[in-house]
């Protein structure tokens, strides 16, 4: 018997506290098994957030940070720029990394800070039961736009792989979904590829990963990847947004 | 002579995201059981019928399903 | 023994953290303390270390915690408004135990304020750094040598301890020229075990975290934290006493207030008024043994200071409001002369007027 398919070895025995059918899951398999396959386990550092996923630091078997909500960019340039041999990701939702942590998001991206973020969008504040977030859709309803939003009082949501291409320091960005097994199998390749970023020194590399939360939008889990399909996809259209990757060797100046 | 699809009753939430990625359809919920958490967990049903796909195993959030090819 | 330099109290901080072995510096410009980010963003590439002007003191105080998880030497600067900023990072970085030093060059508050000298954050500083139960090294050096000093021993008690230390210095101090001497000391890197820098598959892994779902847990993590707090109190307190063996006023005053109250002490003198100075330089702990012993044949305490009063309260639970704690001092920027103080001491002394 060959194995086809097994656990990855850089997650723990921890079983996930993730709600049944959430993609958060098969991102953090896809983020394990990169790390696995690319041979970096031993110089990773992960920077766990705030939100559904702030125990990741329980489920990966590298060294961990725990950052504050939203500032997960900030520490790990903070690491970064005192560990440049070492691989370092951040773990992130959409509370996280487009409302309050929007400046660090924006601003390690325009620095080409050599790390990747992984960015879970599920259009929805999970952890806290189902609040607005800024990639919200219009007329989606939520617990804060009950009425579902309503572009006069709450705006209208964020592109953030868009906003970031805009900047020169964004090397790598690319939104992705997993929705389905060549979805997912696209997803980690684009994982890989902002991994593979990380260790050649290329600079800031950010995959945007769009995301079920079936409790919060009350669907089973098979039927909140078709609302993904056909609610999420038309507005965060999939593909890569930026590419400077041939470019290269962005951090060689500093250091 | 099989493949073999192994389902972790314990740690399956019976999320049911296995059964719709198995392109054989032979991945269920069945009713009648549950694990100590209260989830129903998925079972493979006709074995004998599994490509070794793998895509069950890609889809699981929980890392619950191990897939062997003979 | 190195050259005698005359250095503005700004740089020559951001000289002796270099000198200390920080080589990561984050900061943010904010009056009265750029001085220490400019000096850093010139030397930290001299000597192969880290500047990076952060877009906030929130994202400069998350980058400290970064460094700080990764095991070096690390430090931030701000001034009032930006340290209210980093409060919630101070919080994060107690919590996970992470070293660092954080300076605070205090100016007129409350909100925008002024950019004036002040002393209005010591509550802030010494009672809630950030929010929870948790405790900073706080210390207020007095002149520009006293701030080197105290950069070395902040890191080195920061890292002992596992908990941040805050240098508290004010506009006055920030800004004035002095002569300074910088220590020839040699500094050894501690082993920080705990730090994520990759496990290298040696090892499990390491987790730096400051949350703690079970109750119980939490408790026990706090307890365990203030044991050392008890630590840091029974020997490193320091302060400094001047006159006051004899002193029937004592004052207590601390960083740029100190000299000025021991100016108006010295006046006093020449009137025959017996006063005295206790000089606090940790502010956490704070020196109580200290206060009390000194204030044992004193009728009366003064304590002088930038602020409405905020450092009042400890010394009147020092000396368990045995004695009547008075207060003089101005606040907003404004800075109180030694003439003034000495009015204040003359009146408590009985005598009013020219005498």
């Amino acid at each position: 018997m060959t194995s086809v398919y097994k656990k990855s070895s850089v997650l723990t025995d921890a079983p996930l506290t993730y709600c049944p059918g959430c993609t958060h899951g098969i991102i953090h398999k896809l983020v394990a098994e990169c790390i696995e396959e690319m041979g970096v386990q031993g110089r990773t550092v992960g920077v766990a957030s705030v939100g559904c996923s702030v125990l990741a630091y329980n489920f990966f078997k590298v060294d961990m940070v725990q950052a504050p909500h939203g500032r997960a960019p900030a520490v790990a340039t903070g690491l970064i720029r005192s560990l440049p041999d070492n691989v370092v990701f951040t773990y992130q939702g959409d509370g996280d990394l487009a409302a309050i942590g929007i400046a660090e998001t924006v601003h390690a991206a325009s620095r080409s800070e050599n790390i990747v973020i992984i960015f879970v969008n599920n259009a929805i504040y999970g952890m806290t039961g189902g609040q607005m977030a800024p990639t919200t859709l219009s007329g989606q309803v939520t617990q804060t736009s009950p009425n579902g939003r309503d572009a006069s009082i709450a705006g209208y949501p964020i592109r953030v792989c868009e906003m970031l291409s805009t900047l020169d320091g964004t090397t790598y960005a690319e939104r992705v979904a997993v929705n389905n097994v060549p979805n997912i199998r696209k997803a980690k390749a684009a994982i890989k590829k902002a991994f593979d970023n990380q260790i050649n020194r290329r600079g800031f590399s950010i995959v945007e990963v769009l995301s079920t939360c079936p409790t919060n939008w009350g669907l089973t889990p098979l039927k909140s990847l078709d609302w993904l399909k056909e609610n999420l996809m038309p507005y965060y259209p999939l593909g890569c947004y930026k590419d400077q990757t041939e470019k290269g060797g962005k951090q060689d100046d500093w250091l | 002579m099989a493949n073999r699809v192994t389902i972790d009753e314990h740690i399956c939430k019976g999320c049911g995201l296995c059964t719709g990625a198995c392109p054989k359809k032979i991945i269920l919920l069945c009713c009648d059981k549950l694990n100590a958490k209260g989830y129903n967990p998925a079972t493979v049903t006709q074995m004998e019928l599994c490509i070794a796909c793998g895509m069950c195993a890609i889809m699981c959030p929980d890392s619950a399903i191990t897939v062997e090819k003979e | 023994m190195t050259e005698k330099v005359l250095m503005k109290g700004n740089e020559a901080m951001a000289e002796a953290a270099i000198r200390a072995g920080c080589l990561h510096y984050f900061g943010y410009p904010i009056t009265p303390q750029t001085e220490i980010s400019v000096h850093m963003s010139k030397r930290m590439p001299m000597v192969g270390g880290v500047f990076l002007q952060a877009e906030s003191e929130i994202a400069a105080i998350n980058m400290v915690l970064g460094a700080s998880a990764a095991g070096v030497r690390v430090m931030t600067s701000s001034s009032s408004p930006g340290i209210s900023l980093k409060t919630e990072g101070i919080s994060y970085l107690a919590a996970s135990d992470l070293p660092c030093v954080i300076i605070n060059i205090q100016r007129g508050g409350p909100g925008l304020g002024g950019i004036q000298p002040a002393q209005s954050d010591y509550n802030q500083a010494t009672k809630a750094p950030g929010h929870g139960d948790f405790k900073v090294l706080v210390f207020a050096p007095s002149t520009v040598q006293e701030m080197v000093n105290t950069i070395f021993k902040a890191f080195d008690l920061s890292e002992q301890y596992r908990m941040p230390a805050m240098v508290l210095g004010d506009g006055l101090l920030g800004q004035m020229m002095e002569p300074v001497v910088f220590p020839e000391t040699v500094v050894t890197p501690r082993e920080k075990p705990w730090a994520t820098i990759g496990h290298q598959e040696q090892r499990s892994p390491n987790i730096i975290n400051s949350l703690y779902l079970q109750a119980e847990m939490l408790e026990n993590k706090i307890l365990e934290r203030y044991r050392r707090y008890d630590q840091v109190q029974s020997k490193e307190t320091e302060s400094e006493i001047y006159l006051t063996e004899d002193a029937e006023i004592l004052l207590v005053a601390y960083g740029a207030s100190a000299r000025i109250a021991r100016g108006a002490v010295d006046f006093a003198r020449k009137l025959g008024i017996k006063a005295g100075l206790l000089r606090p330089i940790t502010l956490w702990p704070f020196p109580k043994k200290e206060l009390v012993a000194a204030a044992e044949n004193a009728a009366e305490l003064l304590v002088v200071e930038m602020s409405m009063g905020q450092m009042v309260d400890d010394v009147k639970l020092a000396i368990d409001c045995s004695k009547p704690v008075h207060f003089f001092g101005h606040t907003g920027g404004v800075v109180p002369s030694s003439a003034e103080v000495l009015e204040r001491i003359k009146e408590l002394a009985g005598r009013n007027g020219n005498d």
